[in-house]
């Protein structure tokens, strides 16, 4: 793999607090990588280690194969060539959009950067506005601004730091599919770092999962929602319930609803003795395992529901008397403590040991 | 505005009579603070129409004389004095505030909050001691001369026009370090990453960016030191460095000149003008985004000589601003405290306080009262009532007083011809040379002063505060008094505190329109001053320091932390 961006066990800590801790990445050429997590999680403090503005206190960080920093040496952040767009823009409110843009290109001859400024005005729809300040533009026009500003001088890598955080939801999910086309039509290696799952899986390739200074998993959206590696990427990503079960034999599950069928446990790292047969485990049940069914013999009890237009998610409560969520189509309308059929219908199974309750 | 109880069923009654709702047709009489405003903006305009009309009035001998022989000299002092003072003041200031907002380095923290401590000495007061101590008398050159034994002749001349201007770069370069120092915490440090990441080393990404944006912040502080300038007295008086300030207190009491001095100050007043119109012009054409705090970004940290380099620069600044005049005061003090301190001296410090008190509380009134008639009616009438009652602070003391003692004597003259044709008594001069006279002067000079903490203490009691009060149950006194004042009670302590020590430093307009008799500190600095007394102005001057170090504490803590 032609590897663009390598982290090797790096470390960051703010005083004795470790932010970071041996954390690693890979990063191909032209591919969109994400780092997603809660707020706290060491993200943004590992994007700005990448850009040069942290320094790290072990391990190494490789661009283009060169070291750019390790625990004695961090190359300054004007020399490494990577363009940032920062969470609040930090746009210069005293130039225009042009100049903002052009800013970069203080190599270039006059003709190619006025050429290269107005080809990025146009890749972000924003000609009109060339001689506007920014605070004459939208929260969305400048978040373009600031994209095309980090984009003008092709930097090697482009990091772009909760870049949708300011914007309102409609806007940012527009902007999100707009901005990975960008990204891709000039072919961009970047890396993103947000806590908004669904603004990763609409730009991401590959997504991080972070918490506590550790990529939890590395993994495409997939993946993660459908083969979460531990319980708190589990939790994180989409919703779901974790019912107890039992291990059967290697390929069989059996919970309160019904026996499931698949790998068990999928990648749980742990050792066999867990997935031995009577071994209790967690299985994860997402809302669309549990199906509405009129016939079936199990009955759930509807603790809450939540109208979603198309569905809507009903929060059960299980015989055995846990607690799962269902979503059903929304011709389904059951009042609350109404009793209700339901049948399990799942092809894989995610169970993780039961001792690692809290990670 | 009466108060109403509250109850359910006639709520919106209740909202709609609260003391500042804001459609016009449910209040019955227009109040009479509504034309506060206006009155004060008259008060501003008065003396400035005054001033500038004497340009129109014919002239006697003496104008002539004085534009053959002083005139000259005051336009040449003047704006070698403007231009050394700001130059300075922006170098030294934006430096300062540039390493202690954007660097790290040992003492930064420490730095961050004394270098403000300047502020604290009336600019006068450096000037005199500065004088008393490097003068040919002044211990410096005298321990030099029997140091090395001989008559140190290469000494500089210390009464030149180099020393005042230095003295006014150390006691003014603070509000430039003030504004750039805002300026550059708010985006300095974000800036500068932002320039890193389009390949721009930091010293490049200080000169095209960081020195660039922060412009209107830098002009903003550059300009109160040109107004300070323009307006001081005592610094120049002190080194008899003739300006117009100067110049128009010649004309009144050497004189006895009241045209001549009304003429001089309205030329003063066309500088400040200029100097007004010319800033406006330096930021009219960049409106920027308001300042957003952003987000966290590393301190740059110096090493190696930097560290020493900026550390001495720091510590030099506010060793001569600072350490050395207040030591030096101290010393005089203490060496004249058992014969200084007497009746005497507890009577101009009673003087200082009474008037200093009466005008804060007149001028923080008067405040409270226009920053509410502009919530209620923010006709544009109003606003522009409000803005030109706050530009009194650009207008220069001994201008102000100027302008106003003569509408104040025709006034006078006026209602005694007046009493004496109508009831036939002789009621003499009222008004003129009465502390009423002074504390209008003060409050028109300091009531910007006063309106910018209050004002902005207003604007956070939003419409929703009120309106949620309302509903609470709340209104006209009841929520002035549960709402309104305790909000607003941080920027009226803090306007208080800030009037009271400009009016206990304040020179020219308490030596021309003080009553007879009523000295103050500040008027025996100058007296001690003029006569080349220094020690004997120390004491004096060590109770204006402690006054005026009360808002600076108050400040740091309020800001540092």
């Amino acid at each position: 793999m032609n590897a663009l961006l390598e982290l090797k066990n790096i470390r960051h800590a703010y005083g004795k607090q470790p932010v970071v801790k041996d954390l690693s990445l890979t990063l191909a050429k032209g591919d969109i990588g994400c780092l997603l997590g809660p707020s706290g999680c060491g993200k943004t403090t590992v994007l700005r280690c990448i850009a040069g503005f942290e320094s790290i206190s072990a391990g190494e960080i490789l661009l283009n194969g060169k070291e750019v920093s390790n625990a004695r040496f961090s190359m300054p952040p004007e020399q490494r060539h990577i363009g940032m767009v920062f969470q609040d823009y930090a746009l210069f409110p005293h130039l225009t959009v042009a100049a903002n843009i052009g800013f970069g290109l203080h190599r270039m001859q006059k003709a190619e950067k006025a050429a290269r400024v107005a080809e990025l005005l146009r890749i972000v729809g924003l000609a009109d506005s060339s001689a506007r300040f920014p605070h004459e533009l939208s929260g969305g026009q400048q978040q373009r601004v600031a994209l095309a500003r980090a984009l003008a001088p092709r930097p090697d890598l482009l990091l772009l730091d909760e870049p949708f955080s300011n914007l309102d939801v409609s806007l940012r999910e527009r902007l999100s599919l707009e901005i990975r086309d960008i990204l891709k039509s000039q072919n961009a290696t970047a890396i993103l770092v947000t806590h908004d799952q669904d603004e990763a899986f609409a730009i991401a390739d590959e997504i991080g999962v972070m918490h506590h200074g550790e990529i939890q998993q590395y993994d495409i959206a997939y993946n993660l929602y459908h083969r979460p590696a531990n319980r708190f990427v589990a939790n994180f990503i989409g919703r779901g319930v974790f019912l107890s079960g039992t291990v059967l034999d290697s390929h069989h599950v059996e919970i309160e609803l019904g026996t499931l069928t698949g790998e068990v446990p999928h990648q749980c790292g742990h050792s066999c003795r867990v997935c031995s047969p009577g071994h209790s485990v967690a299985v994860l049940v997402r809302p669309d395992d549990i199906v509405h069914d009129d016939g079936s013999p199990i009955r759930a009890t509807v603790l809450h529901k939540a109208f979603r237009g198309a569905d809507i998610l009903y929060t059960l409560r299980l015989p055995g008397g846990s607690t799962a969520l269902s979503l059903v189509p929304s011709h389904h309308n059951h009042a609350i403590g109404e009793q209700i059929g339901i049948r399990l219908e799942a092809d894989h199974v995610v169970a993780f040991s039961q001792s690692d309750e809290q990670k | 505005m009466k108060g109403e109880t509250f109850n359910g069923a006639t709520g919106d009654t209740a909202a709609q009579n609260t003391l500042f709702e804001q459609s016009p047709s449910r209040h019955r009489a227009f109040p009479g603070w509504r034309f506060v405003p206006f009155l004060v903006a008259a008060l501003v305009l008065v003396p400035v129409g005054t001033v500038i009309s004497s340009l129109f009035t014919p002239s006697g001998e003496i104008w002539q004389h004085l534009v053959e022989t002083t005139l000259p000299g005051l336009l040449v002092n003047t704006f070698w004095l403007i231009l050394g003072v700001a130059s300075g003041t922006a170098v030294i200031g934006v430096s300062l505030a540039w390493f202690t907002a954007v660097c790290e380095f040992p003492g930064r923290k420490f730095f961050s909050w004394a270098l403000l401590l300047p502020l604290a000495i009336p600019a006068y007061v450096t000037a005199f001691v500065a004088l008393g101590l490097f003068d040919y008398t002044g211990p410096v050159q005298t321990g030099l001369r029997e140091w090395l034994d001989s008559d140190v002749s290469w000494f500089p001349d210390i009464r030149g026009r180099a020393s005042v201007i230095i003295v006014m770069i150390l006691a003014f370069y603070p509000y430039v370090y003030l504004l750039a120092r805002n300026a550059f915490l708010t985006q300095g440090r974000r800036t500068l990453e932002a320039a890193q990441s389009l390949g721009f080393n930091r010293t490049q990404g200080f000169f095209k960016l960081a020195l660039p944006m922060g412009r209107p912040w830098i002009v903003g502080g550059v300009m109160l030191v040109v107004m300070e300038t323009l307006a001081d007295f005592g610094t120049v008086s002190v080194f008899n460095y003739d300006t117009f300030t100067t110049a128009i207190y010649k004309a009144w009491y050497a004189l006895f000149s009241l045209p001549a001095a009304s003429q001089l100050a309205s030329l003063l007043i066309m500088i400040v003008f200029a100097a007004m119109v010319l800033e406006q012009q330096f930021r009219s054409r960049m409106r920027y985004a308001e300042n957003r705090q952003s987000a966290r970004a590393a301190r740059v940290p110096l090493t190696g000589w930097h560290v020493w380099l900026v550390g001495c620069f720091a510590s030099a600044v506010l060793f001569f601003a600072f350490v050395l005049p207040v030591t030096q005061l101290v010393i005089w003090a203490a060496s004249v405290f058992a014969q200084d301190f007497n009746q005497r001296y507890l009577e101009f410090l009673w003087h200082s306080l009474l008037l200093s008190s009466f005008a804060a509380l007149l001028t923080c009134s008067v405040t409270l009262l226009v920053v509410y008639a502009a919530r209620r009616y923010p006709d544009p009438l109003t606003r522009t009532a409000v803005r030109i009652s706050t530009i009194g602070y650009a207008l220069p003391g001994a201008v102000l007083a100027v302008g106003i003692f003569i509408p104040i004597a025709w006034l006078d003259n006026w209602t005694s011809a007046m009493t004496l044709r109508l009831f036939n008594i002789e009621t003499g001069l009222i008004i003129q040379g009465t502390l009423f006279t002074m504390l209008i002067a003060y409050m028109t000079r300091f009531l910007a002063v006063s309106h910018s903490p209050i004002e902005s203490a207003m604007q956070r009691i939003t419409r929703s505060i009120d309106e949620a009060a309302t509903s609470l149950g709340l209104n006209g006194w009841a929520m002035l008094r549960r709402i309104h004042l305790p909000m607003l009670k941080g920027g009226i302590y803090t306007a208080a505190a800030l009037v009271f020590v400009d009016v206990m430093k304040e020179m020219p307009i308490t030596l021309m329109t003080r009553p007879f008799g009523w000295d103050t500190l500040a008027v025996r600095i100058f007296e001690m001053t003029s006569e080349g007394v220094w020690e004997q102005a120390a004491l004096p001057a060590v109770a204006l320091v402690l006054a005026g170090l009360v808002p600076i504490v108050l400040f740091v803590r309020q800001t540092e932390r």
